[in-house]
């Protein structure tokens, strides 16, 4: 049909750049989200269930009105729903926020496995691309900057919340109670509700990152849609530091070493493909060990963060 | 084997309202009647491998006197044997179509043993002599529905690059690969195959990626074996280029670029199955047919299919169906330049060396290992 010539090995930088960016998107949602909900001392392991609940309540409202940005915002309240409710239970005394953590992962999972059944099949509208390689005579060059609206917010999340961290008072009272809850509680402010409030938050990216899945890339919904992207932004936090800025990049090299794999076979390099697959971990682990120091502790660790208390 | 602790599982789940995502659809134990038993390793409408055998439990669900039991998502564990305990013991299922590959070995196998009433019909597995009678193995030669896709979308390439994508070099998937290309080759032979390897069975966001890539390498012709083909077509679709199906009809997904597909035609098979085994006439443990015994079938052309690759898939089909054709017959070369199979060497559609290859042919861009 409309197949241009073969691109041979420029395919592979060019699959790596758009892999970045249509793979990265959900991974930069969800992270940003995490970021704010970590700097608050609390950390969230549910947001793989938040992610898949997203994916699914994005997709069934998008279906259900014809319109895929109420799916968005759909996909934001159920995400925000699951993120209160670990924080209203992590308010209770005594409990472990990893452990809500999981329980809400499993939970988040086995509630859109079921109320997604009926989803499966139908076609939901999916989210607007903006048509960048409008000056490309190559087919390839046009696809790969075809790029989705929901990629564009994330890029613009990830400076707007690493100033508003810095420079504003509602980051600084965040990063407050994430340092030191008796220091808060001093200035009057209520440890208890600011993580709520930021759990939600996270909660809500979680649940818009998850409906770029099904609304964006790939683009349908299904109960195997997820890939763990909710778990492995969550580590994705901790590489990045715990800033915004570092998710974005985080999230870019992950999404394109996620294509590197496909891209190289595409080309004839066949041999090895599952260590190729396994590029992003391999990344993750090979930057972790270079970038530790034996000396100190993780630089931009919240201390009230039971991960690293 | 103990009644109890399954019973007592199944009671639970029943009665709680986790049963649905559990994937227990639905149970009934009707007096009087047949029970037959599915269980899928997957969502029955993922359009592709399980959509297809769910095709098939509605076609038997159609039967008169006939009750259906279905369960999804059962994995390949321990799990298949609890499912498959509770639809004999508890919906009194006398006939099982436990569908997924690994269900087979051990659990299938020990099922059938525990329960030499019931009839197990496992979908790909290999029986051997000294392995239980009431365990039985079918499967489509889909190679033949595949060679077709081959040659229709032949007539429809351009830059005589198809893509591939494929979960795992395993023979079944290999096959699919060969007989894809030979079906180009014997239009236009210089037509080559560019294979992308996964890693699993479902990873939708990778199927799209190596779909983007085969789409940059000037492929126009793209098809899959991977256990959910939506992705693959519908990326490819947004792309402007042809498919071609696998598993079931995907040409909603793809009403512009959809060519034809390969497709199990178990709406055909499981009643003539079920049949049998209400009469309880015996069905041979090794069951295999292609087009010939009403296993595979192809998906109905797209308008845009020329007159002339119809005419030539229809006579080949014929060919198929009289059963006086083989895809695999020498000489062929694989693609590292040795002969695979010597020149006046004919494989039918039977020789169980077929499901033992492990080569590509040549043509095919890509690596077994």
């Amino acid at each position: 049909m409309n197949a241009g010539a073969a691109l041979g090995w420029w395919g592979v930088p060019l699959a790596v750049f758009a892999g970045a960016i249509r793979v990265s998107t959900p991974f930069l949602f969800v992270s940003l989200g995490e970021v704010i909900t970590e700097k608050s001392g609390r950390i969230n392991l549910g947001l793989e269930g938040t992610l898949v609940m997203g994916a699914m309540a994005g997709y069934a409202i998008a279906y259900l009105t014809l319109s895929p940005w109420l799916g968005v915002l759909a996909a934001g309240l159920a995400g925000l729903a699951l993120g209160l409710l670990h924080g209203g239970i992590c308010a209770l005394p005594r409990v472990n926020d990893t452990a809500v953590g999981i329980a809400l992962m499993l939970f988040g999972t086995g509630l859109a496995f079921y109320l997604g059944k009926p989803f499966i099949a139908p076609k939901a509208p999916g989210l607007p691309a903006i048509d960048l390689g409008f000056w490309s005579a190559s087919p390839q060059v046009r696809a790969a900057l075809q790029i989705n609206v929901l990629f564009f917010i994330g890029l613009a999340c990830a400076p707007l919340l690493g100033w508003g961290l810095r420079h504003t008072g509602i980051g600084l009272t965040l990063r407050m109670v994430g340092e030191s809850a008796d220091a808060a509680r001093a200035m009057g402010r209520s440890p208890v509700r600011v993580r709520l409030l930021a759990t939600g938050f996270g909660g809500c990216m979680a649940g818009i990152g998850g409906c770029f899945l099904s609304l964006g890339y790939p683009g349908s919904w299904n109960e195997g849609l997820s890939s763990g992207q909710g778990i492995t932004a969550v580590a994705l936090v901790i590489f990045a530091r715990w800033r915004p800025m570092a998710c974005l990049g985080a999230s870019l090299l992950f999404g394109g070493a996620g294509a590197l794999g496909p891209a190289l076979q595409s080309v004839g390099v066949s041999g090895f493909y599952h260590l190729f697959n396994a590029a992003p971990y391999i990344l993750t682990l090979a930057i972790l060990i270079l970038a530790s120091r034996p000396d100190r502790m993780l630089g931009g660790a919240p201390g009230e963060l039971s991960i690293t208390k | 084997m103990p009644a109890f602790p399954s019973l007592t599982r199944r009671h639970l789940l029943g009665g709680a309202a986790l049963a649905a995502s559990q994937g227990a659809i639905g149970s009934a134990r009707a007096a009087g009647k047949f029970t037959v038993g599915f269980i899928y390793v997957g969502t029955r409408n993922d359009y592709g491998y399980n959509q297809a055998h769910a095709e098939g439990a509605a076609a038997v669900r159609k039967m008169p006197g006939v009750v259906v039991v279905e369960q999804e998502r059962v994995p390949e564990t321990v799990a298949v044997g609890n499912a498959m305990q509770g639809m004999v013991q508890l919906d009194g299922a006398s006939l099982l179509f436990p569908t997924s590959y690994g269900y087979y070995d051990p659990f299938v196998l020990k099922a059938a043993k525990a329960d030499p009433a019931v009839t197990f019909l496992h979908c790909g597995g290999l029986w051997k002599a000294g392995q239980p009678l009431n365990a039985h193995s079918y499967f489509g030669y889909i190679d033949e529905a595949v060679y077709l896709s081959g040659v229709v979308a032949a007539h429809s390439s351009k830059t005589r690059k198809f893509g591939f994508v494929a979960a795992k070099p395993i023979p079944q998937v290999l096959r699919n690969i060969n007989a894809f290309t030979l079906g180009a080759q014997s239009v236009q032979p210089s037509i080559t195959t560019q294979v992308i390897f996964t890693g699993d069975w479902f990873l939708p966001v990778r199927e799209a990626e190596a779909t983007n890539s085969l789409a940059d390498q000037g492929c126009d012709v793209i098809t899959c074996h991977v256990d959910s083909p939506k992705v693959v077509i519908e990326t490819a679709e947004k792309r402007g280029l042809f498919t071609t199906g696998y598993h079931t009809n995907q040409m909603v997904l793809a009403p512009k670029g959809y060519l034809t597909g390969a497709e199990w035609d178990w709406p055909s098979l499981y009643p003539r199955l079920v049949r049998s085994a209400m009469a309880k006439q015996p069905i041979p443990n090794m069951l295999r047919g292609g087009f010939h015994s009403g296993f595979v079938r192809s998906s109905p052309y797209n308008p845009i299919v020329p007159a002339a690759a119809r005419k030539q898939a229809d006579a080949i089909r014929a060919r198929f169906l009289a059963g006086n054709v083989a895809i695999f017959k020498g000489p062929i070369q694989d693609n590292k330049g040795s002969t695979v199979i010597a020149a006046g060497t004919v494989l039918d559609e039977h020789d169980v060396t077929l499901e033992q290859m492990n080569y590509l042919v040549a043509g095919v861009a890509g690596s077994v290992s």
